[in-house]
């Protein structure tokens, strides 16, 4: 009876092992939300059991003669060393093998490739170290960086546990929105070295090259937030640029897109009046912080050989439209990246006052969204 | 036996100098060998450190102890320094210990050149791990140092790329040097197709080399003058284009990864048969099937590239084409086994890493598959799926055929026996460990983690600390097995001139240790 109970919760323990040791991690790849997801699944399971079967016969035969052709249970070698039969064998079959893998995986490539009647596209572009999202015919564009809790945590010696920050290096501050059940577009580049957009639940990365605009396709099927990252080595942030992409309900979605525009709106209202210093600087702080002190470091004394500093640099302490023509720009040949895409006017005048009067310079002038207006 | 002794003392003007002069200025082929193996012995522990470092910063979550700049300079002189200086090196000192020897012949064809080969290597190196002192660091744009981030790189840069022509130059001069002594040094009666598998893969592996290091070489230019003479190869803004890059460094690397397996191919094809008791199964399907292998590695270099938006053709080539591979690889595995099947097998340490690698090596050989296949590739590639994978081909790959051919020969080369029971100790030591080092890693790459980040999502935590522990305990082992090494080399129970029961082959009728001059009569060929 006894043996009976036991056997009983070994067998019930065995049935829920697996479940709940999915629920915490993951050990295979996502089942996905996508068709091409589903199909590239698909493949894999089946690679997959091909290679354990293989797997099984060759490992079979190696531990059968290992077990039983060995010198100690007395095994005597056979002297063979040639066989056309076999060698023919296992020449052909694992090509027929092949061959039948091979026809499905054609059938989703081919699938995968074809981007066309899209029902909307977005840009993708990739920069060290966010993404940036420009929705073609909407009018709407903006970056995407990690989440302001995250970064705080992953820096090193935060003392922050990780496991306290929500969807720790996996949350953005602004998600990328499409609809559900459209066939969504993506057009992807980058502006400064490589990158690579991969959000796993969609079945495939695609690389963001500069000089090149890739195209690949996502039709997701439900609604929800899925998660992913930059699969490129791009840096020094590499690990820091996640993807969230919100999928939303048409209804859900509009609204979104009309909220979007209004913002957008409102942004431009901002009256190019003269500001305060203080408060241009105390703004241009925040944005040095998430913008330039990743290179720069938080006091602006850069990194020797790569980084040139802030403090005290003769680009700084010179000639205000020169500072801000870099900035703008960026500097061709080096890390230095174009900003003029990444901050409005504001925010650009406010970084670079803040680098003229702070970080150990006294420069004294002050930049005003005028001045970037008029060299945009 | 006698003939050899004689041969010896005939020749006593030839004795090694003394001292450290004899390492200098040495142009025999064993005192190279040695030099080499030794060589690839200290990068294997310095690359091993920089691996500990990237485990130690992986073991949790959240950044503890590297900035993730310096983690990217590990991870990037990591992979230089274990393929340039330590697997090419150590099949480099196993070809210049074995080769002459097993063909017959007196030495390497081209003594004076084999000493400036490896003597290119201390100083390529070193000019490569001095970058870790200059401004900006080490490079850190990994190993296969894509632009445009690899030209964003701080002083160091230069001297990686330099650093590179050197080693280049050092394999190639290598690689003419076997091919030279394969053609011209075999013995009378020693046709090619009685040479041993060793020497087989050598020469085969040889010709990659020749054909790809030049590739390598032409690639890292063109970076240097992107760099520093204003033109734009890789500069789409100038006109050039990133992915060209790409093509060029996987059109070498590509078969480079060939150039790292081949001579395991031949490694493992001498101790099973020794070890078995019996005769190599399909000797001549064997050759043709290394050929074949290394006529694919020069058609299926974009299958690294399948995510950079090649057209569908493109990829469907590459596709046919790497899955292809499976079938020689298939055969040389299946001939293993057959070789195993009906023999009488004991298991001596190299025998034990022999059937480490074909187990492990197989395994690396699955994965390979599923990567082939285009469109699962679009999920596994840059994840550390593909970490797992390089690392079953390369570490119990590679490296495992490496332990097996030193245990296999060191008491040939030193005339001493190792201790069995500590060589299987660092046998079973080493095969646990690097599976939960490395089999775990299949399943983060499978459930989205990327490679090359020094710091994850909390969901990854728990296979990343058990990656990490086996990470550590491999370590370990390692210096456990330097320790066998040296231990073997001061001394041991002397061995016999055949060594091992079953061995076949010219270099078991040499003593042990063998004269300072092989074979300068050449042997009789059966």
């Amino acid at each position: 009876m006894d043996k009976l109970k036991q056997f009983f919760a070994f067998s019930t323990l065995l049935v829920c092992l697996p479940g709940a040791a999915y629920a915490e991690y993951a050990l295979n790849l996502p089942f996905g939300v996508t068709e091409t997801s589903q199909a590239v699944y698909g493949l894999h399971m089946k690679i997959l059991w091909v290679c354990v079967a293989i797997a099984c016969i060759v490992f079979g035969a190696m531990i059968w003669s290992m077990v039983f052709h060995r010198k100690s249970q007395g095994a005597v070698a056979k002297q063979f060393h040639e066989s056309l039969l076999a060698e023919l064998l296992w020449t052909i079959v694992p090509i027929i093998i092949l061959v039948i893998m091979a026809i499905p995986a054609t059938k989703v490539l081919i699938d995968m490739h074809d981007a066309s009647e899209a029902d909307m596209s977005i840009k993708v572009t990739g920069y060290q170290w966010k993404w940036r999202y420009q929705y073609i015919d909407e009018d709407i564009d903006f970056f995407s960086s990690l989440d302001a809790a995250s970064n705080a945590a992953r820096q090193v010696g935060s003392n922050i546990d990780p496991a306290t920050v929500d969807h720790y290096l996996l949350n953005v501050d602004h998600p990328l929105v499409i609809p559900v059940g459209k066939k969504v577009r993506f057009l992807l580049t980058a502006s400064d070295v490589i990158h690579s957009w991969w959000v796993p639940e969609f079945g495939w990365k695609k690389d963001a090259i500069p000089g090149y605009i890739n195209e690949a396709w996502a039709k997701v099927d439900t609604v929800g937030t899925y998660r992913g990252q930059c699969a490129e080595l791009c840096g020094r942030d590499h690990g820091f640029m996640p993807i969230v992409v919100e999928v939303k309900s048409a209804e859900d979605y509009a609204a979104w897109v009309q909220a979007q525009k209004l913002e957008a709106v409102a942004a431009k209202q901002i009256v190019a009046e003269t500001l305060d210093p203080k408060e241009l600087k105390h703004k241009g702080k925040k944005i040095y912080r998430a913008n330039c002190a990743v290179c720069h470091q938080a006091k602006g004394e850069g990194v020797p050989g790569i980084f040139p500093a802030i403090t005290g640099s003769a680009l700084v302490t010179g000639d205000l439209s020169q500072h801000i023509s870099v900035v703008m720009n960026g500097k061709f040949g080096t890390a230095m990246a174009a900003f003029k895409d990444q901050l409005s006017d504001l925010e650009l005048a406010a970084v670079i006052t803040y680098q003229r009067n702070s970080l150990g310079n006294k420069v004294g002038d002050t930049a005003q969204p005028a001045d970037i207006a008029a060299l945009r | 036996m006698a003939t050899v002794t004689t041969i010896h003392e005939d020749h006593h003007d030839h004795d090694p100098a003394k001292g450290v002069m004899r390492w200098i200025t040495t142009t025999n082929h064993k005192d190279i060998g040695t030099l080499y193996l030794l060589f690839a012995l200290l990068m294997f522990m310095l690359g091993g450190a920089m691996a500990m470092v990237i485990r130690l910063e992986l073991f949790q979550p959240g950044l503890q102890f590297v900035d993730p700049s310096f983690f990217n300079q590990m991870t990037t002189v990591h992979a230089l320094v274990m393929i340039f200086g330590g697997v090419m090196p150590a099949f480099v000192g196993l070809a210049n210990w074995m080769l002459p020897i097993m063909i017959g012949g007196p030495d390497m064809a081209l003594p004076r050149m084999n000493n400036w080969s490896f003597w290119i290597l201390p100083f390529a190196f070193a000019m490569l791990l001095s970058t870790f002192f200059m401004d900006g660091g080490a490079p850190a744009g990994g190993w296969t140092l894509y632009p445009p981030l690899v030209l964003q790189g701080g002083n160091g840069f230069p001297f990686m790329i330099f650093a590179i022509h050197m080693m280049g130059i050092s394999s190639v001069m290598g690689a003419i040097n076997v091919i030279v002594t394969i053609l011209n040094m075999r013995a009378p009666g020693m046709t090619l197709m009685k040479m041993p598998l060793f020497v087989w893969t050598w020469f085969i592996t040889a010709y990659l080399l020749i054909a790809v290091m030049p590739v390598l070489a032409g690639a890292v230019t063109m970076l240097l003058t992107d760099r520093f003479f204003d033109t734009t190869f890789f500069n789409a803004a100038g006109g050039g284009d990133p992915v060209l890059f790409q093509h060029i460094f996987w059109f070498f690397g590509h078969p480079e990864v060939y150039i790292l397996i081949l001579p395991a191919f031949g490694v493992v094809s001498a101790i099973i048969p020794t070890f078995s008791r019996k005769p190599l199964f399909g000797y001549s399907s064997m050759v043709y099937a290394t050929s074949s292998i290394a006529f694919l590695s020069f058609i299926v270099w974009a299958h690294h590239m399948f995510t950079v938006g090649l057209p569908l053709e493109g990829e469907l080539f590459f596709m046919y084409a790497t899955m292809l591979i499976a079938v020689p690889t298939g055969v040389k595995v299946f001939n293993w086994v057959s070789t195993m099947w009906r023999g009488s097998i004991t298991f001596e340490t190299p025998m034990l890493f022999a059937i480490g690698f074909v187990v492990m090596f197989t395994i690396g050989g699955f994965s390979g598959l599923m990567l082939a296949i285009a469109p699962a590739d679009f999920q596994y590639h840059d994840t550390y799926f593909v970490v797992a994978h390089f690392h079953y081909v390369l570490v119990t790959g590679a490296v495992y055929s490496i332990m097996a051919a030193t245990y296999y020969w060191l008491p040939k080369w030193t005339g001493n026996m190792y201790n069995e029971t500590l060589g299987k100790w660092h046998f079973w030591l080493s095969t646990v460990s690097v599976n939960v080092l490395f089999f775990p890693q299949h399943f983060l790459g499978l459930a989205g983690m990327p490679r090359r980040i020094p710091d994850y999502a909390v969901q990854f935590a728990e296979f990343n600390m058990w990656s990490s522990l086996g990470g550590f305990a491999f370590g370990l082992s390692q210096v456990f097995f330097c320790y066998i090494v040296y231990k073997t080399i001061k001394g041991g129970e002397p061995a016999t001139s055949q060594v091992w029961e079953g061995a076949d082959g010219l270099e078991w009728t040499l003593s042990s240790p063998p004269p300072y001059h092989s074979f300068s009569t050449p042997p009789e060929i059966k």
